[in-house]
């Protein structure tokens, strides 16, 4: 899995289980981790939440929302175009 | 319907709907060729590893820049740290940066001779260790570019162990972009890089884009994420337009992270830097402030500025890095130069273009 291997400029998401001061639990893939929320504290971070982690630092919230909306947009393409729903 | 993170990331790997938008990028070129660059060592991986390039049309081309922080660490630094870590020092570092070539010896041959080199997973692991031996002199030797470097901002902004200090070679991208376009590069847009950009935000590219009237799209890394912006690179050079496009909407706002990047601002400032295999690259790097000196392992052990320096003989990576060549065509490709026995820092390295073309070289 990309995580495993060690890439600098690679991000993961993963998902806050439990907060404790600035220190996260964070779920990634089934595996628990440690994730500093320093970086973010000022994006309000709560449990189940999705944040990006690299090198250990949750970089950035992660909003599900604007992935829904893109997903929305493209899956009214392929209706419009052949007819029918593709399946997710 | 409701969905979890990683459901949605896997609408984003759905097949029909990538290959829907190969479709829109095929009727968007018809007679407007495009030649695209992305400069982030995860873009590669995820457009090799997905086989994208495969389902592109004649004419449209995606090329890697540099993207891949280990790679244009000059050699010169790579020897003075191991040089520092046989006896003056325990220097940690990322996993990636032990087997590099320096241009006389590697981190990973400073092991061998006895020398203490710690492979970590992030600042905090270093920060840990030094803190167990205060006895012991540690140097982190801190690389990458706008994602990594607020780490080593923030730690060095609250205050290092003292036996800890850091070896800045952070870089910046922009910069790094600007110089390729002055050069002359020939490139119709830009993938920007998705993480970097959770930091600078989708804005710092507006100059870029305006300056050299190109497309500058910041886009995510599942297949569906870097095909939609292709298409909406080969779609703005259709319509004559040159502007920034975020793509990336669930990680990446206009402004980006600020708190990280005052956290940079704080402790780092802006000076040329060596790119290795590249030259010198105006504003492109990063070092410690003065009032950081303490912290500072280049001045604590009289470390000097990286010279000019190149790839290791016959090594191609300088062209790899500026988009002029695949990996393909160097001659050593998979012949002298394999993942098992590296000639240049990219087949080192798991996000050098090389490495990534050499492992998924069955995909084309
Ligand atoms: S294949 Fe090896 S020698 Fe050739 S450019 Fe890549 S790293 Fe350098």
């Amino acid at each position: 899995m990309l995580f495993k291997v060690f890439l600098l400029c690679l991000a993961v998401p993963g998902r806050v289980v439990e907060i404790e001061g600035e220190v996260a639990q964070v779920e990634i893939g089934g595996i628990r981790k440690e994730a500093s929320l320093a970086l973010v504290a000022k994006m309000g971070i709560k449990v189940g939440d999705y944040v990006l982690i690299h090198t250990g630092y949750a970089i950035t919230k992660v909003d599900e929302k604007e992935a829904e909306a893109i997903l929305a947009t493209w899956r009214m393409v392929m209706e419009a175009e052949d007819g029918g729903a593709p399946q997710f | 319907m409701s969905r979890g993170g990683q459901g949605i990331l896997a609408s984003f790997r759905d097949r029909a709907l990538v290959g829907k938008v190969a479709k829109e990028i095929a009727a968007a070129a018809k007679g407007n060729p495009c030649r695209i660059m992305h400069v982030c060592g995860t873009h590669e991986w995820a457009i090799t590893h997905a086989g994208l390039r495969g389902m592109l049309p004649e004419g449209v081309e995606v090329v890697a820049g540099p993207g891949c922080p280990v790679c244009v660490t000059p050699g010169g630094e790579i020897d003075a740290l191991a040089e520092l870590a046989c006896g003056r020092a325990a220097v940690t570092t990322f996993g990636d940066v032990v087997r590099v070539p320096g241009r006389r010896t590697s981190l990973a041959r400073a092991m061998a001779d006895g020398g203490d080199v710690r492979v970590v997973y992030g600042m905090s692991d270093a920060i840990r260790m030094a803190g167990r031996e205060p006895g012991k002199e540690f140097v982190h030797f801190s690389i990458g570019f706008e994602t990594t470097a607020p780490m080593a901002a923030l730690e060095v902004g609250r205050g290092l162990p003292a036996n800890l200090s850091v070896f800045s070679t952070h870089k910046l991208i922009p910069p790094a972009m600007e110089f390729l376009l002055r050069a002359g590069i020939e490139v119709d847009g830009f993938i920007c890089p998705g993480h970097v950009s959770t930091i600078i935000g989708a804005d710092a590219y507006r100059g870029l884009a305006e300056r050299y009237r190109k497309p500058m799209v910041v886009a995510g890394f599942e297949p569906l994420d870097v095909m939609l912006g292709i298409l909406e690179i080969v779609r703005q050079k259709r319509a004559g337009e040159a502007a920034v496009s975020n793509m990336y909407g669930r990680a990446v706002s206009g402004r980006g992270n600020e708190a990280a990047v005052e956290a940079m601002e704080k402790v780092f400032e802006i000076a040329d830097t060596e790119w290795r295999g590249i030259g010198r690259i105006p504003g492109s790097g990063l070092r410690l402030r003065g009032e950081y000196a303490a912290s500072d392992a280049a001045v604590r052990f009289g470390m000097g500025e990286a010279a000019a320096d190149s790839m290791p003989a016959g090594c191609g990576c300088g062209d790899v890095l500026l988009g002029r060549i695949r990996p393909e065509g160097c001659a050593l490709f998979g012949k002298a130069c394999r993942p098992e026995s590296p000639i240049g820092p990219c087949m080192v390295s798991l996000e050098g273009t090389c490495s990534i073309a050499y492992k998924y070289r069955e995909k084309f």
